[in-house]
């Protein structure tokens, strides 16, 4: 109770308050400017966190992240183009229903089942998070060793759509994570001399460049230019969402079960869980034949998955450290920068501060309705400003950001070969989430296995002998052996 | 698409390689039979496998065969985008930030069609406000360079 009230202390101060209404204002502004997403306005906001408290830092991705999931809806109902890439799944369907004079209903639903789907997201996280920390505390390196395996292999062969392309991305993560001292034997791999390289690949700069730098460059390689599809004064958006939520209960529970629970799986996240929804929801209708026509039951659920992956994604992050989707992999840097080192004996020794995440989390969920209610307003206004003008801030904002880690070019130079790498990595259909897991949970891969295998006294076997750590062994060389199976079925047939 | 993956293929067998070749010089954990070398050689041969099912399946036609037909492209502005950071890499130790960096904004808003006058403006103004946040109230020590004398 001690912790509680402390949090509560920990949040409502002027300062902390200021950041979070300052970054729910950078979160729908960023979201709503197509191009611009989520994840790059994590990646942009770290160079800031850094020099601040933990509570403010994690508050302002929280807050940031959440408001930008949903005003990505906006310019989907008004351009036809997803301010990011978790409002693509029911874009038609949005502006569609712009279209058809009900710009109204496809924002107001955007908005509402958002903040209904980002509340359930959260009660989740509140919920299951201390109590898999419970669990998790009796964790050995066995478990861990296989839970970052699971971690890959969802990243590998859920979230993406070409599995063997995911695992070549994967093996460009763990290779960027065998750079530096940082293994067993403590010798340096591929540093040649450097004293920069000696200390690894840089986390930070990496995620600026692969998130924010390579959304420059598609946007310099673009020569699209968006309409927009009304020109009006907006009516009152929460006309008739008290009969939507009472028309459609199922789909709003529906969407936001899965949704935290695609969050919840490493390397998936909110754009994922939005089109799985969308799909789920069609499959379940009782009026499939009026999707893609301009009708709002997919937006519900779909708009209420991709919040509440927000919050599923971070019960991997703070209970075991295994991001749940990109933005949580960022803030993991962010939590080790700010001596929070996510885990279970985190809930232990700083329960104030957890508490005060899940303070915040409830916090911006309840703000979206008034900031996002002020966004949709002012969103003719926001559309209108040229993404041309803004690429060009960003990319420097990028490089000081970068440069800012380490107060070190090195930073800005590896955030340029990541933003690179990135951009090729999407072009050519190599998912970027298996590299970013690769990257961050390397380390964490070698240090877990070498101390189960000198424990095991070199025997493989003794991997599965603890009860967890056999359940999650089955499971994950299971999801590698099925398709295998299949595979040599079909051939055989 | 199906080209592009065999370049790609036989790209990643070379890298696949050369990570084998230098990770047999890693060293052991004492008392261990593996160290250091244990997760670039599975990356490596991992790579090298991943590379030649690529390959296979690129001649074949495999499920990703098909590519979508891209929009028209520009060339130009992307490579401009590399070179504004490539400049901002090279020239801020020695001529520091407030120099540099308008010369890359403006580059950059020149590239994606703004006309000279806003182009400046936005330049200056997005480099102070840059400064302001990051020198000023973050204490990043952004360089100086030749700027030095009025520090």
């Amino acid at each position: 109770m001690d912790a509680l009230t402390t949090a509560f202390g920990l949040v409502f101060q002027p300062y902390v308050l200021a950041v979070i209404a300052a970054s729910a204002v950078y979160g729908l502004f960023v979201g709503a400017i197509p191009g611009l997403t989520a994840t790059m306005a994590t990646a942009l906001l770290v160079p800031v966190t850094f020099f601040m408290p933990p509570v403010p830092a994690v508050a302002a991705i929280v807050t940031a992240t959440a408001m930008a999931i949903f005003s990505g809806d906006i310019p989907s109902a008004l351009l036809r183009m997803p301010g990011t890439p978790a409002s693509a799944a029911y874009t038609d369907e949005a502006y569609l229903l712009t279209r058809s004079g009900r710009a109204e209903l496809a924002l107001g639903s955007g908005l509402v089942f958002s903040v209904l789907g980002g509340i359930f997201g959260v009660l989740v996280l509140i919920v299951a998070a201390p109590a898999l920390a419970e669990i998790a505390l009796k964790f050995s390196s066995f478990e861990y060793f296989w839970l970052v395996m699971l971690g890959f292999t969802c990243a590998v062969f859920i979230a993406g759509t070409d599995p063997l392309k995911g695992i070549i991305a994967l093996l460009l993560g763990l290779l960027i994570a065998c750079v530096g001292l940082e293994n067993p034997a403590g010798a340096p791999r591929w540093t040649f001399g450097n004293s920069e390289l000696m200390g690894g690949i840089p986390l930070i700069p990496l995620m600026i460049g692969m998130f924010a730098v390579s959304e420059v460059l598609r946007f310099a390689c673009s020569t699209e230019r968006p309409e927009m599809a009304v020109d009006r004064p907006f009516g009152n958006v929460f006309k008739g969402m008290w009969g939507l939520i009472k028309k459609y209960p199922l789909a709003l529970l529906r969407g936001s079960a899965l949704g935290t629970a695609v969050g919840a799986l490493p390397g998936a996240g909110a754009d994922i869980a939005a089109w799985m929804s969308y799909a789920v929801s069609k499959k379940f209708s009782k009026e499939p034949e009026k999707f893609g026509t301009g009708h709002v039951e997919g937006i519900v659920e779909s708009g209420a998955a991709n919040n509440s992956a927000l919050g599923g994604a971070w019960i991997p992050a703070l209970v075991f450290g295994i991001p749940g989707d990109s933005i949580t992999a960022i803030a993991i840097g962010v939590l080790y920068l700010k001596d929070m080192n996510p885990g279970p004996m985190l809930f232990v020794n700083n329960p104030q501060n957890i508490y005060a995440v899940f303070i915040v989390f409830v916090l911006a969920q309840l703000l979206m309705l008034p900031f996002g209610w002020a966004a949709i307003k002012a969103a003719k206004r926001i559309l209108r400003i040229p993404a041309a003008l803004l690429m060009p801030l960003i990319l420097l904002f990028c490089v000081v950001g970068s440069f800012a880690i380490n107060n070190s070019l090195f930073g800005v130079i590896v955030m340029g070969v990541a933003g690179v790498l990135a951009f090729y990595m999407e072009r050519w259909g190599f998912p970027v989430a298996p590299t970013i897991l690769g990257v961050v949970l390397g380390t964490m891969l070698e240090e877990h296995f070498f101390s189960s295998l000198v424990k095991a006294d070199g025997q493989l076997l003794a991997f599965f002998e603890r009860p967890i750590a056999g359940v999650l062994g089955v499971m994950t060389l299971l999801i590698w052996l099925v398709p295998l199976w299949r595979l040599i079925r079909s051939r055989s047939a | 698409m199906q080209r592009v993956d065999r370049w790609i293929s036989l790209l990643l067998a070379v890298l696949g390689l050369v990570v084998l070749w230098s990770a047999r010089s890693f060293p052991n954990v004492p008392g261990q039979k593996v160290g250091a070398g244990f997760l670039p050689m599975l990356v490596g041969a991992g790579l090298v496998v991943c590379a030649a099912l690529l390959f296979r399946r690129s001649l074949r036609g495999g499920p990703r065969a098909q590519a979508a037909e891209r929009p028209r492209e520009q060339q130009l502005p992307p490579l401009m985008v590399l070179v504004a950071v490539a400049l901002y890499v090279l020239l801020s130790h020695r001529l520091g930030f407030l120099l540099v960096a308008p010369v890359c904004l403006v580059l950059l808003f020149r590239t994606f069609g703004q006309r000279w006058g806003p182009a400046f403006i936005w330049a200056v103004s997005g480099t102070l406000v840059v400064h302001l946040a990051f020198y000023k109230l973050l204490r990043v020590p952004l360089p100086w360079g030749v700027l030095k004398p009025f520090y």
